[in-house]
């Protein structure tokens, strides 16, 4: 069952490549011996906008923040209103999630010519880079990055004589998750306490200021030189259906090698934690795994879900899970699936913004029911009150996609483990529940 | 197309089954709830924008997966959409659940209970019981966030009314979200308190008892509480409110949302002034000489004075100073008392720091809503966030929302600077000229500063009508300096004013007559002479004097008897040192007022009058727009309206005025007045939004009321805006009304020139008065008032009088610099008049060269130095050290 598929697995680099293959890949002098600003000088050369364009469309790229939206899609639906910005999301704070980390660390160079290319596509002249709190090495080193750039004519006004003026603003966050979702991130950008504004309209639309803003993730902007260089077309073969080229996963957990994995899309779950992972710690049984990140519903131990492949469409058509933002939690048999669920909500719980009811006071309930489940306090009925809590915020609660009560999907997220345990773990949670009794009356939702 | 198709302007949305016609864009939780379809909600307020917070309003739309809140969902054509759904309920009670986990429940002892929209939405929308057994969440209860305001965080459920209140209408961003998760709070920041104008609405709108304010806490239960719709009186603008009041005690009053004027909101001022109606300091019983009398006795002896003084001396021996304070009643039998009666045209109900009743009464008149859709607004006034507030609330949300140009001929900044699109500097007195280069440069002609030429170009294409907001910007120098600019502005073709004076009824006072060379309704004592000698018997033979000419005559013996109604010369009147010298000098002064003030301390004798609360009858605005008061206490003592002690006092002079009932007055007003032709007390009771004078004019925008006042729900839910329910006035102009509950008004047309009498219209002729040369040594004062000042209503309410701030000179920091000032020092000022101490404070946008001085209403300070026959007031300023 949970053993490695005996093929030779192994990484797709192109957006990590530099940062494995360089020594001190941060650095102006060796990024750019090793080609950094060579697709950008090209492109100024070409003055071709609308190739870019044609590029990214063919290449299929989808967003790589979680929300997989099609990148070029996102572009053609910026309104003709100027002054329009480029936002670059690098508040990555999901626990388990620091793929974006990795990049924005060791390889802010090709963040930066990312940017440059896709704010010259979209006929923006001024870009946000928007980095997570925590990130201290990160900042100093986009802030390096942009000043080198900046000193050396790839950045600034009439960038090389092409007459195209590109303003790189690099701007750290205050700590909060929240500030993941774009439009809090905007809100948090103007200055602003970081809540989510209501969409519509969407920030395409009125984002920064109100004017139309693209918000991209750091690995998809990172990826755009990638497709300059190889054609969109070219980008386009790798990987399985609408989800093309390779994505950057972070595995973590109770596996031999964690890290960060450049994985083309096409890929099982066995070969990339048996495989590409190595397995489990001591050879232990694997018991379950979060393909997506913390936001989303978890899969076990079994051939159907360990050799499901990475597909941003084909896990959530056949598993009712997504590749969210491209971080992979591995726990071996261990482990407390409650005390899994509990740390989580309490995550959330904490992060919740507080704008709206349902996440703001349901995340803190949800992590007080199951902080008693997970302490040897739990109650025979708790399971069910839980699920019924959990229904305040997200309406089906087994149902994926999740429907939500809330403005933004923070609130369901905790949900997501309520539902696994449910799915996965009811028997082993009734178990661990038995011993109290019954205090809450529990009515149908 | 057909022509139909191409007109239709409405969307068709089906709610619950129902079909309704609605605007684009109109948001579906107000589309429903003007259908009769209540959604259940908390953070949802008609007068702010939406935020989508507390998920109350979650409903089904056809085409969209989950249920989106209908609060921030607009409608559009064909929109199917149903609010009783299964899963609907079930999201409302889980979120009723999830607020009331960490509410806690205190009920008994909160202000709310029994009106509060948690408990009410709870029951008809929500879980029975908690499930909820862990600790709930705990915060320091309640801690001060104001002066006037506490804040209970652990019955907050985070709505953000009061802080969208505060930052999108107030405008004063005090109060924000801390913290996060379940641990959310509304604070304060630390050592900045919520100390804003406004800070009463977050109370009334907040949907729980999270808000209470210092006046109201524990003084009653909600359901104790008998409620009266009426106006408020504390300044011009007449915000409709409801007062309430257990027991005989006026205890609350909440604003009611009025489109035409005040959209719920009210000042602080307003808000909790009623305190000082009963303030201890009321004097409650007649006086003659500081004793106690019967108001027989009072009566007969001010009769003998009024008497004796016009049949040995003559009318003009007599002069009346105030009235502003009172009721259109009292106002109209004082003016008839005085005119006809005594017979002197000497009558003001300003006290020198108004305009004259020719430019306010003769401009072509503005209403609040034409801010709304003003080609521009023009501020030639005082500031509004001190002496109109609500006002300043309106003009403010026409910059923001209707990006309304606002072009500032004020010398001193204001509230409304920071939303001033064209400054343009002007010096204290100098209005005028520059006025009139603007009128210039908006007819083409060369501008004489880029300021001009801009703020000239940002109107010259728009559409509407220019607001020009006048009144007095400074005391420190004469009106002719805003009545020239006044008078080149009205020579535009498109302009409309919006008067700008303060006192509370001072516009009912002008309409009424109480003003030198006038009689009630707009008319001149010329133009009106035959219709009020026929009503009348007699009016007086000429113009008496204004004021500031009446207490010069005072102070050179000409006026003998000197009639104070709820007025107070020493403490309010510009120049100190006249008004001291006036009342030194006459002989006889008579008081009709509610308190005792420095002025009245040395009357003859003193009458005592009801006050706001305890009358009933009209008010005037500043639109001219007349409204009714509601009378909801009996007042303490022997005290009489106003107007009925001018009816006795006739009554002893030999003439009866007939008056039985306050409505009686009110149509006599009608009757005789030219401006309220058309209009009788029973309109002015069913009309919604009142009458706007002339009643000829504007009878099509009159709405009649269909029930009474209506307070959210069917209990007194104070936390919606308050409405009452109305019926339009159809188009056809001869139809009439025929509706029991609107007392059988009847709206028939009325033919403007049917009174035969024209109505004053201003001539726009301005003395000129030479403004001295600029002295480099001295700084030339802009004196303008401050809400809480040392007035009747701060000092007697006394939640408002720990408010009052000592009067302090601002100058530009140039200027601190140059006199070695630090802010807070103390410096001395000198005028030609005489010197005061104040405390000084280096001042963004205050110009080179000027002092901006507030004036205490405590007859201190700048009264000291202003000289009223000046044009502009210089100081000289000496450093104490």
């Amino acid at each position: 069952m949970a053993v490695s598929s005996g093929k030779d697995v192994r990484e797709t680099r192109i957006v990590t490549r530099r940062l494995h293959d360089v020594a001190n890949s941060w650095t102006y002098d060796n990024a750019r011996a090793d080609g950094a600003y060579e697709m950008w000088d090209e492109v100024l050369r070409r003055a071709d906008p609308a190739d870019i364009h044609a590029q990214v469309k063919a290449s299929g790229l989808r967003g790589r923040g979680g929300a997989n939206f099609p990148t070029a899609v996102k572009w053609e639906s910026l309104p003709d209103v100027f002054p329009r910005y480029l936002v670059i999301n690098g508040d990555e704070g999901e626990p388990s999630t620091f793929k974006d980390r990795e990049i924005i660390e060791k390889d802010p160079h090709a963040l930066v010519e990312g940017v440059c290319i896709e704010a010259y596509a979209c006929k923006i002249n001024k870009a946000f880079i928007y980095l997570r709190g925590e990130f201290a090495l990160g900042y100093d080193r986009v802030v390096q990055a942009v000043a080198d750039a900046t000193a050396n004519g790839w950045v600034g006004q009439n960038i090389k004589g092409s007459g195209f003026d590109l303003d790189i603003v690099v701007h750290r966050g205050a700590g909060a998750y929240i500030c993941g979702d774009e439009s809090a991130l905007i809100e948090s950008l103007e200055g602003k306490r970081g809540m989510p504004r209501i969409k519509p309209p969407l920030p395409i639309h009125a984002g920064v200021y109100a004017k139309p803003t693209v918000v991209n993730n750091v690995e998809t902007a990172s990826t755009i030189t990638h497709i300059m260089k190889m054609g969109g077309e070219e980008y386009a073969k790798l990987g399985v259906g609408r989800s093309t080229g390779t994505r950057v996963a972070a595995i973590s957990g109770h596996v031999k090698n964690p890290g960060i994995y450049e994985i083309e899309f096409g890929m099982t779950f066995r070969e990339i934690i048996f495989d590409l992972c190595g397995g489990l710690r001591d050879d232990r049984e694997l018991k379950f795994f979060l393909p997506g990140g913390a936001s989303f519903q978890w899969l076990v131990n079994c051939d159907e879900h360990l050799d499901q492949i990475y597909d941003i469409d084909d896990i959530s058509a056949k598993l009712g899970t997504t590749l969210g933002s491209g971080a992979i939690m591995v726990y071996d048999d261990t482990t407390d699936p409650l005390l899994v669920a509990w740390r989580l909500a309490k995550f959330y719980a904490h992060e919740s913004c507080g704008t709206c009811t349902p996440c703001r006071e349901g995340s803190g309930w949800i992590e007080k029911i199951l902080y008693r489940m997970s302490h040897g306090l739990g109650r025979p009925d708790d399971m069910d009150l839980l699920l019924s809590a959990s229904a305040n915020v997200s309406p089906d609660v087994m149902r994926a996609p999740f429907t939500q009560t809330t403005i933004c999907p923070l609130g369901p997220s905790p949900v997501s483990a309520v539902a696994s345990l449910q799915k996965y773990f009811r028997a082993e949670v009734d178990a661990a529940c038995a011993n109290q009794p019954t205090l809450i009356p529990v009515s149908a939702t | 197309m057909t022509a139909g198709e191409a007109t239709k302007t409405t969307v068709t949305v089906t709610i619950d089954g129902k079909t309704i016609e609605a605007q684009p864009g109109e948001l579906l939780i107000k589309v429903a709830q003007d259908h009769g379809i209540y959604i259940p909600r908390f953070c949802w307020h008609e007068r702010m924008k939406p935020v989508g917070m507390c998920r109350m309003c979650l409903v089904e739309v056809d085409g969209i997966r989950g249920l989106p809140p209908a609060c921030t969902m607009p409608v559009n054509d064909g929109m199917v959409c149903r609010t009783d759904t299964d899963a609907v309920k079930s999201a409302q009670d889980g979120v009723l659940e999830l607020l009331l986990i960490n509410h806690p429940l205190d009920c008994p002892v909160c202000d709310r209970g029994g009106e509060c929209p948690l408990q009410d939405t709870t029951l008809a929308f929500g879980p029975g019981e908690s499930r909820f057994v862990e600790e709930k969440r705990h915060f320091e209860k309640p801690i001060p966030i104001s002066d006037l305001v506490l804040l209970d965080r652990e019955r907050c459920i985070q709505c953000a009314r009061c802080t969208r209140f505060a930052d999108e209408v107030a405008g004063d961003p005090l109060i924000t979200f801390v913290d996060r998760g379940d641990h959310t709070q509304v604070l304060n920041f630390p050592d900045d308190p919520f100390a804003s104008y406004f800070s009463g609405n977050v109370v009334q709108i907040c949907p729980v008892g999270a808000l209470t304010a210092k006046p109201y806490r524990f003084k009653a239960r909600p359901w104790d509480l008998a409620t009266v719709e009426t106006s408020c009186t504390t300044c011009a603008v007449q915000c409709r409110g409801a007062v309430q009041s257990a027991s005989n005690q006026i205890v609350r009053l909440l604003g009611v949302d009025s489109d035409a004027i005040n959209h719920g909101w009210l000042c602080d001022k307003g808000r909790y002034g009623y305190e000082h109606v009963h303030s201890d300091g009321r004097v409650l019983t007649p006086r003659v000489d500081g004793d106690d009398v019967s108001w027989p006795n009072a009566l007969d002896t001010v009769a003998d004075i009024l008497r004796s003084a016009r049949d040995l001396h003559g009318g003009a021996t007599v002069a009346m100073l105030g009235g502003a304070h009172g009721t259109n009643e009292g106002q109209y039998a004082w003016a008839r008392l005085m005119k006809s009666v005594v017979g002197t045209d000497h009558v003001d109900a300003q006290l020198g720091d108004g305009l004259p009743a020719e430019a306010v009464l003769g401009l072509p008149r503005a209403q609040i809503n034409d801010l709304d859709r003003a080609a521009a607004i023009v501020l030639l006034g005082p500031d509004l966030k001190e002496e109109l507030p609500v006002l300043f609330l309106r003009a403010k949300r026409a910059a923001l929302e209707h990006h309304i140009p606002i072009i500032d001929l004020s010398a001193a900044p204001h509230g409304l600077s920071p939303y001033v699109t064209h400054r343009l500097d002007v010096a204290p007195g100098e209005q005028g000229p520059a006025a009139e280069a603007f009128v210039a440069a908006l007819g083409g002609a060369g501008a004489r500063s880029d300021a001009i030429e801009a703020a000239a170009a940002a109107v010259r294409d728009r559409a509407g009508d220019i607001v020009v907001i006048v009144g007095r910007p400074s005391l420190a120098e004469r009106p002719e300096a805003t009545l020239q600019a006044a008078a080149a502005l009205a020579g535009l073709t498109n302009v409309r004013f919006l008067s700008a004076l303060r006192r509370a009824n001072v516009h009912g006072a002008l309409e009424a007559g109480l003003a030198p060379g006038f009689l009630p309704g707009r008319v001149t004592l010329d133009s009106g002479r035959a219709r009020f000698t026929e009503a009348w018997g007699a009016v007086p033979a000429q113009r008496g004097l204004d004021a500031e000419g009446i207490l010069r005559a005072c102070a050179d013996g000409k006026v003998h008897v000197l009639v104070l109604v709820g007025t107070d010369p020493l403490a309010d009147f510009p120049d100190r040192v006249l008004a001291q010298k006036a009342l030194d000098t006459v002989g006889t002064v008579i008081a009709i007022d509610a308190f005792e003030t420095e002025s009245n301390r040395r009357a003859k004798v003193y009458l005592p009058v009801t006050l706001w609360g305890e009358q009933s009858g009209t008010v005037t605005n500043l639109e001219g727009r007349v409204q009714r008061l509601g009378r909801k206490v009996s007042p303490l003592g022997v005290v009489l309206d106003d107007w009925r002690v001018a009816a006795e006092l006739a009554l002893r002079l030999g003439v009866d005025f007939d008056f039985e009932l306050v409505d009686e007055v009110t149509d006599e007003i009608a009757r005789v007045a030219p401006a309220w032709s058309g209009g009788s007390a029973a309109l002015v009771r069913a009309a919604r939004d009142g009458v706007v004078l002339p009643v000829a004019e504007h009878r099509d925008g009159i709405v009649l009321r269909r029930g009474g006042l209506s307070l959210g729900s069917d209990d007194a839910v104070s936390w919606e805006p308050i409405k009452p329910d109305d019926e339009k006035v159809p188009a056809d102009p001869e139809t009439t009304i025929d509706d029991t509950d609107a007392d059988g008004v009847e709206l028939t047309a009325v033919d403007p020139g049917a009174s035969g009498t024209e109505l004053h219209v201003w001539d726009r002729v301005v003395a000129d008065h030479l403004r001295p040369p600029r002295d480099n040594y001295a700084l030339r004062l802009v004196v303008g008032r401050t809400l809480y000042d040392a007035g009747r209503v701060v000092e007697h309410a006394p939640s408002l009088a720990t408010l009052a701030r000592p009067a302090e000179l601002r100058v530009a920091a140039a200027d601190a610099q140059r006199l070695g000032v630090t802010n807070g020092e103390s410096v001395r000022l000198t005028s030609g008049r005489g010197s005061i101490t104040v405390a000084v404070r280096a001042t963004r946008g205050v110009q080179p060269g000027c002092g901006v001085l507030t004036f205490a209403a405590d007859g201190r300070g700048a009264a000291e130095l202003i000289d009223a026959s000046a044009a502009v007031t210089d100081v000289r300023v000496e450093t104490l050290r």
